[in-house]
C-alpha cells in the first residue's frame, strides 16, 4: 500500500474502532436498565412486580377461595441499612397460613437518632419464583416513612399468598432492609435524577 | 494518529533517556513493555510472598488482616493489569510487525502513549497503599458494596488508575488491529498469518469489546461513591448483584485476553522443536475464534452462588462446559504436533510443554468449577485459587517466559545460558506444582480464600504451598540473570536461531536491526 493510502486506511479503521469503544462504554451503562428489565420481566431477584399492570395473570383476588389443603410458612426478617440509626424488627417472626387467606402482621421501627429522618424499607423475597404470588395489599414499604427524633411506629403489612403458588414452595421468606434516606431525599431535590438512580421501590398502589 | 514512516529512516536509536521517553520504534516499545511487566511481576510476586509467609502457619503471625487483604487485592490487580497484559502487549510490539513483514506498528506515536500511561497508572495504584486507610482491600474483583460503601478513600485513585490502564490497553489493541489488518506484507493473507498474530488479532477485539465495560463499571463505582447515584446501592433502588454481572461481563473475556496470546506463543514453539508443521493450523484459528465468542456468554458462572434461578444456572453451566470443546481442539493439536516429531528439549520447548501439561490441569479444574451444583462447594475456596493459578501462572506466565527464551536470541543477538535456563524451568515447574497442587486439597476440604488465618487441619497443605511459593519466587531471579547475561553477551545467535524455526522474523539478522522490513518481503 502506498503511504497515503495506508494513512487513510489506518484513520478509517481507527475511527471505527473508537466508535466501537465508545459504544461498548455505553453498553456497560445499558446493562443497568437491561438488568432491571430482566429481573422485572422474569420475576428474578425477589423484586416486586407491577402485577396491577396486567403483566402477570394472577387468577384469584383476595376473595378467591382459600386453599385449606396447603399450609405455607411465611418468615419475616429485618435488617437495618448502613448509617441508619434505628431499631427495626418484625413483631412476629413466622406465621403459617393457607393460600388465599389474608393476614396482617406488623413491623416495629424506632428512630434512635436525635434528629428527624425519612426512612424507606426495601423488601426482598425468597425464593424468587414466589415473588409474583405474594400479594401485598398494604405495606409500610409502599411509602417513605417520616420519623421525628425518637419516634416509634408500628407499621402494618397486609398480604395474601396466591393459591397458584407453585407446589414445591412451602416457605416464603420476606426480608425488609430499613434505610435512612434523609440524605438522598435532600440530594435528589431540585435536580433531575439519573434513570438508574431513581428509587424503584416506593410504590403507592395498594393493588400489589 | 498519522503513520510515521518516511522520516528517521536510516539512523539508529537516539542516545540516553530520551531514546526511551520519545521512542516510536516498535522494538523499543516492546522492550519497555516487557521490562515494565517484569518489574510488576516482581512487585506482585513480593506481595504473594507476604501472603505465603502469613499462611505458612495457622494463626496470625506477620501482618494485620487489613494489610493481608491489601496484599491479596494488589497481588491480583498488579499481576493481571501490570504483569500479564503488558507482557503480552510487549511481545505483540516486538513480534507482530516482524512476523507480518511490516516496518513498524501502524500508529507509532500512539504506541508511545499507550506504553507511557502504564508506569503512571501503576504508580498511582501502588501509591494507594501509602495513603490513609490503605489501598484496595476488597479483592481484585472489587465487588460492590465492599468497594463503594466500605472502601477507603484511596479507592478513587484506584478507580482512576483502572481508567488509565484501560485507556492504555484500548490504544494498544487499536494499534495492533490496525497493524495486522493494514500492514501485512503482500501475499500474507489472513489464513497465512502466524498463529501468534491470529491470537493477538482476536485478543485485541476482545479488549476493545470489554475494557470499555470495565471503565463503565468503575465509573459507576465513582459516581456511587461521590456523586449520590445508586447503581449498586439497594437503598436508592440499585443492586449490588448488578455490579457482579457488569464486572464478569468484562472479567470472563479478560481471562481469555490473558490466555489467547499464550496459545499463539505455544503454537510457534512446539512445531519448532518437534520439527513438524502444526498439526492443524485452521482448526487452531477457528478454535481461538470459538473460545473468544463463547467468552462473552458464560460470565455468570463466576457467580453461581449469587441466587440465580435454576434455568440460568443450567444455561451458564452448559455454555461454560462447551468451552472445553475448542480448548481440547487446541490441546490435542499441540500433542498431535509433538507425536512422532523429532523433538529436542531446549528451554523454550520445556516451558511450552510445561504450559500444555499445567494448563490442561487448570482446564480440567475449570470444568469442575463450571458444573453449577458442585461449584457451590468449591466457590470462594482455595480450589478456585488453584484453578486460576494453573491457567494464569503455569499457563499464561509460563507461555510468556517460553516466548522470552524463544525470541531472546533474536532480540539480543546472543544465545541465553541453556544450563541456567533449564535450572530456571525445572525449579519453577516443580515449585509451582508444590505451591498450587496442595491448594486443590485444602480448597476441597473447605479452606476459604482471601483469609489470613485458617483451621489447623489445613496446616500441612499450607506449609507445602508456602515452601513452593518461596522457591518459585526465588527461581525467577535466575530468569532475570539469564536475560541480563544474554543482553551483555554470549554465544552469537544465527539468523534462524532454531533449526526448525519458521516465519519472517527468522529471516532478518540477529539481533534484529533497529528498522526491519522497510521494503516489504514477498510472501508466497
Amino acid at each position: 500500500m502506498a503511504e497515503q493510502e495506508l494513512n487513510q486506511a489506518n484513520s478509517r479503521l481507527v475511527r471505527r474502532l473508537l466508535i466501537a469503544t465508545v459504544a461498548m462504554f455505553g453498553f456497560g451503562f445499558a446493562l443497568v436498565p437491561l438488568y432491571n428489565l430482566m429481573c422485572d420481566t422474569l420475576g428474578l431477584n425477589g423484586r416486586f412486580l407491577d402485577i396491577e399492570q396486567g403483566k402477570y395473570e394472577v387468577s384469584s383476588g383476595p376473595m378467591a377461595q382459600v386453599d385449606n389443603t396447603r399450609v405455607i410458612t411465611v418468615e419475616f426478617l429485618a435488617n437495618v441499612g448502613r448509617d441508619t440509626s434505628s431499631e427495626f424488627r418484625p413483631m412476629v417472626h413466622k406465621i403459617q397460613l393457607h393460600p388465599g387467606e389474608i393476614k396482617e402482621v406488623s413491623y416495629f421501627a424506632k428512630n434512635l437518632s436525635t434528629e428527624g429522618m425519612i426512612a424507606q424499607a426495601v423488601p426482598s423475597l425468597a425464593p424468587g419464583k414466589a415473588v409474583k404470588y405474594f400479594t401485598k395489599m398494604e405495606c409500610f414499604c409502599f411509602n417513605k416513612q417520616p420519623f421525628d427524633a425518637g419516634e416509634e411506629k408500628v407499621m402494618p403489612l397486609r398480604f395474601f399468598v396466591d393459591p397458584d403458588l407453585p407446589k414445591d414452595v412451602s416457605t416464603i421468606s420476606i426480608a425488609y432492609t430499613f434505610f435512612d434516606i434523609t440524605k438522598n431525599e435532600q440530594v435528589n431535590t431540585g435536580r433531575s435524577e439519573l434513570a438508574s438512580a431513581q428509587p424503584v421501590l416506593p410504590r403507592t398502589s395498594v393493588s400489589h | 494518529m498519522s503513520t510515521v514512516m518516511s522520516h528517521d529512516e536510516h539512523h539508529g536509536p537516539a542516545k540516553g533517556l530520551s531514546r526511551w521517553l520519545f521512542t516510536t520504534n516498535h522494538k523499543d516499545i516492546g522492550t519497555l513493555y516487557l521490562w515494565f511487566a517484569f518489574i510488576m511481576f516482581m512487585v506482585g510476586g513480593a506481595m504473594a510472598m507476604v501472603i505465603r509467609a502469613e499462611l505458612f502457619q495457622p494463626g496470625m503471625q506477620l501482618v494485620d488482616p487489613l494489610f493481608f487483604n491489601q496484599m491479596t487485592t494488589m497481588h491480583g490487580l498488579i499481576m493481571v493489569f501490570g504483569a500479564v497484559m503488558p507482557a503480552f502487549v510487549g511481545l505483540a510490539n516486538w513480534l507482530v510487525p516482524m512476523m507480518i513483514g511490516a516496518p513498524d506498528m501502524a500508529l507509532p506515536r500512539m504506541n508511545n502513549w499507550s506504553f507511557w500511561i502504564l508506569p503512571f497508572a501503576g504508580l498511582m495504584l501502588i501509591s494507594t497503599m501509602f495513603m490513609e486507610g490503605g489501598g484496595p482491600a476488597f479483592g481484585w474483583t472489587f465487588y460492590a458494596p465492599l468497594s463503594t460503601t466500605f472502601a477507603a478513600d484511596s479507592t478513587d485513585f484506584f478507580i482512576f488508575s483502572v481508567h488509565l490502564l484501560g485507556i492504555s490497553s484500548i490504544m494498544g489493541a487499536i494499534n495492533i488491529i490496525a497493524t495486522i489488518l493494514n500492514m501485512r506484507a503482500p501475499g500474507m493473507t489472513l489464513m497465512k498469518m502466524p498463529l501468534f498474530v491470529w491470537t493477538w488479532l482476536i485478543t485485541a477485539f476482545l479488549l476493545i469489546a470489554v475494557m470499555p465495560v470495565l471503565a463503565g463499571a468503575v465509573t459507576m463505582m465513582l459516581t456511587d461513591r461521590n456523586f449520590g447515584t445508586s447503581f449498586f446501592d439497594a437503598a436508592g433502588g440499585g443492586d449490588p448483584v448488578l455490579f457482579q454481572h457488569i464486572f464478569w461481563f468484562f472479567g470472563h473475556p479478560e481471562v481469555y485476553i490473558m490466555i489467547l496470546p499464550a496459545f499463539g506463543v505455544v503454537s510457534h514453539i512446539i512445531p519448532t522443536f518437534a520439527r513438524k508443521k502444526l498439526f492443524g493450523y485452521s482448526s487452531m484459528v477457528y478454535a481461538v475464534a470459538a473460545i473468544a465468542f463463547l467468552s462473552f456468554i458464560v460470565w455468570a458462572h463466576h457467580m453461581f452462588t449469587v441466587g440465580m434461578p435454576v434455568a440460568a444456572e443450567l444455561y451458564y453451566m452448559y455454555a461454560t462446559v462447551m468451552i472445553a470443546v475448542p480448548t481440547a481442539v487446541k490441546v490435542f493439536n499441540w500433542t498431535a504436533t509433538m507425536w512422532k516429531g523429532s523433538m529436542t528439549f531446549e528451554t523454550p520447548m520445556l516451558w511450552a510443554i510445561g504450559f500444555v501439561f499445567c494448563f490442561t490441569i487448570g482446564g480440567f479444574t475449570g470444568l469442575m468449577l463450571g458444573v453449577a451444583p458442585v461449584d457451590f462447594q468449591y466457590h470462594d475456596t482455595y480450589f478456585v485459587v488453584a484453578h486460576f493459578h494453573y491457567v494464569l501462572l503455569t499457563g499464561a506466565v509460563f507461555a510468556i517466559i517460553a516466548a522470552v527464551y524463544f525470541w531472546l536470541p533474536k532480540w539480543t543477538g546472543n544465545m541465553y545460558d541453556e544450563t541456567l535456563g533449564k535450572w530456571h524451568f525445572w525449579l519453577s515447574m516443580i515449585s509451582a506444582n508444590v505451591l498450587f497442587f496442595p491448594m486443590h486439597f485444602s480448597g476441597l476440604a473447605g479452606m476459604p480464600r482471601r483469609i489470613p488465618d485458617y483451621a489447623v487441619q489445613f496446616a500441612d497443605f499450607n506449609m507445602w504451598s508456602s515452601i513452593g511459593g518461596f522457591v518459585f519466587g526465588a527461581s525467577q531471579l535466575i530468569f532475570l540473570w539469564v536475560v541480563i547475561k544474554s543482553i551483555r553477551g554470549g554465544e552469537k545467535a544465527t539468523d534462524k536461531v532454531w533449526e526448525g524455526a519458521e516465519g519472517l522474523e527468522w529471516t532478518i539478522p540477529s539481533p534484529a536491526p533497529y528498522h526491519t522490513f522497510e521494503t516489504p518481503p514477498e510472501v508466497k
